[in-house]
């Protein structure tokens, strides 16, 4: 087996081990550093001598070991771990199953998002702090200290290793996707040196994704979110220059998208939207599939993007999806429409000074002919973004309308 | 996100401070840190040493020129920051307002997000 193929299987294998050492001892904290020496300790023999003929029972025995070395050598806290572990009613359920209860457990409430993401990434992604730090750009001991704080939170809420029930279950699943959704942002907007390390977030995020997606097949936004994903990734390499230049959609090289990943994504989509429920997901992923029908930018079907924009403004009211609708609203019915639209957002705190509204009323301010204006708002977009790809796209315009405007 | 906790120190404020009040101004530095720390948030700190310590290069028809500093005559200088990794801004902002230095008039305190970062990181 290839070291990719090993790292592949640990990874995999990760979150049943987790699952199952929780299951049997209890205390998730204890159990997720067991786990994760196992799986260092697996990286290191495998490849040496070769890989079990039953690499989970292989991982549940060493991380075992490992979890009852602590306990013992931690005498102070023996006593109490004993009595925990005898309180876990061991269950018979399906070792697959214990992904999802993890991700629950991983996107618990009382943790802010960024916890949420890196705990995520290591309990159920099953990378190395030292990998996730690299990935979010900060120092190990940082990443270190907010996994674990952000497991003595779990523990404090006194979580129990099980799936929500009802609506809890429902309010959960969505923080859990907003998680994933977050993995992969940071993974698609890479603006920075490690920008190798952060396209695995990326794929990282597909692959839980289509992990929850396996568990439930059903959920309309569980596979709304997989399509999403699946598009947005499609575009990747149309996405940026060779020198790592932003190019808009409407330049983008069609033919450079990735059809497979087109193909699967608009499959996943027709299949969301014939469910009983539409969610946000499933609407940004067919806004994306409809973009990815078109051939050229001039083929787009801007009044279908309009209609989807509109009733996702209707259940997720949002400022950025407004100002998104005002852009198609412009290719249906003229910049002015558009205009008039996005000065509906000039009183909303959360988009003063936004570089997103910025350099939208640029973008349609320029189809009007105001180039004056579109310049100024260019200008004043630019400086307002913190990233750098988006500054050296913005500042691109601005050198383009002051070539213009003479 | 990532943002930049500028210090910036006037040197005859600090210098008119009470002992006490000097002191209680490093307690708070300290807790500060380990707060950060133990949240997950802290990058990197680092203080300066004296402006008048400032070295300003510059390099005119290819020739270094090194001269003593500070490079901005002013009564404000850099005297330190704080490299965190946090939420957003907001949070940010309410991290910033546990520095003691937001307390004394004269004592400047900037929050500026990361825009660009490179180089290794482990400290």
């Amino acid at each position: 087996m290839t070291a990719t193929a090993i790292e592949d299987l640990l990874r995999e294998l990760a979150p049943q081990v987790l699952g199952a050492l929780v299951r049997r001892y209890g205390q998730f904290e204890g159990c997720e550093d067991a786990v994760q020496e196992a799986v260092l300790a697996a990286t290191v023999q495998w490849p040496v001598e070769e890989v079990p003929n039953n690499p989970r029972n292989w991982l549940v025995t060493v991380a075992s070991r490992r979890l009852i070395d602590q306990m013992r050598s931690d005498h102070a806290r023996r006593e109490r771990e004993s009595a925990t572990a005898t309180e876990v009613v061991p269950q018979d359920v399906p070792s697959t199953d214990d992904t999802l209860v993890l991700l629950f457990l991983c996107c618990h409430p009382t943790l802010t998002a960024a916890s949420q993401t890196a705990l995520t990434l290591r309990a159920v992604g099953g990378l190395t702090t030292a990998e996730i730090a690299r990935a979010f750009l900060v120092p190990e001991a940082t990443m270190a200290a907010r996994i674990s704080r952000a497991k003595q939170r779990i523990k404090a809420a006194g979580s129990s290793f099980s799936l929500p029930e009802g609506e809890e279950r429902e309010e959960r699943l969505r923080v859990v996707l907003h998680v994933l959704y977050l993995i992969f942002n940071e993974g698609y907007t890479a603006t920075s040196g490690a920008e190798l390390h952060r396209a695995d977030l990326a794929h990282e995020a597909i692959r839980l994704a289509r992990m929850v997606h396996a568990q439930l097949p059903e959920d309309g936004e569980v596979t709304g979110l997989l399509a999403l994903m699946l598009l947005t990734d499609a575009r990747r390499e149309a996405r940026t220059t060779a020198e790592g230049d932003l190019v808009p959609l409407d330049e983008q090289d069609r033919t450079r998208w990735d059809r497979g990943l087109i193909d699967e994504g608009t499959g996943l989509v027709k299949t969301s939207l014939a469910g009983p429920a539409l969610g946000p997901y499933q609407l940004q992923a067919a806004i994306a599939a409809t973009h990815a029908d078109a051939a050229t930018a001039e083929e787009t079907n801007w009044p279908q993007v309009h209609a989807l924009y509109l009733i996702l403004e209707r259940i997720a009211p949002n400022p950025m999806v407004t100002l998104n609708r005002a852009i198609a609203l412009a290719e249906t019915e003229g910049p002015r429409a558009g205009l008039a639209l996005i000065s509906t957002l000039d009183g909303d705190e959360r988009m003063a000074g936004h570089h997103r509204l910025l350099s939208v009323r640029a973008h349609l301010l320029e189809k009007t002919g105001d180039t004056a204006g579109a310049y100024e708002h260019y200008r004043r977009a630019a400086k307002s973004t913190a990233s750098i790809a988006e500054r050296r796209y913005l500042e691109s315009r601005v050198g383009r309308l002051r070539i213009l405007g003479g | 996100m990532k943002f930049l906790i500028s210090l910036h120190i006037n040197p005859a404020v600090l210098e008119a401070l009470t002992e006490e009040e000097q002191a209680a101004i490093g307690d708070g530095h300290g807790k500060f840190i380990e707060a950060l720390k133990k949240s997950g948030e802290l990058i990197t700190t680092q203080a300066l040493a004296d402006p008048s310590q400032a070295a300003v290069v510059s390099v005119r028809n290819g020739q270094p020129v090194v001269t003593d500093g500070p490079f901005l005559e002013s009564k404000e200088y850099l005297g330190g920051f704080y490299l965190i990794d946090c939420e957003d801004k907001a949070r940010a902002i309410e991290l910033a307002t546990q520095i003691p230095d937001t307390a004394i008039p004269g004592l400047g305190v900037e929050v500026r997000q990361v825009m660009f970062a490179d180089g290794q990181l482990e400290a």
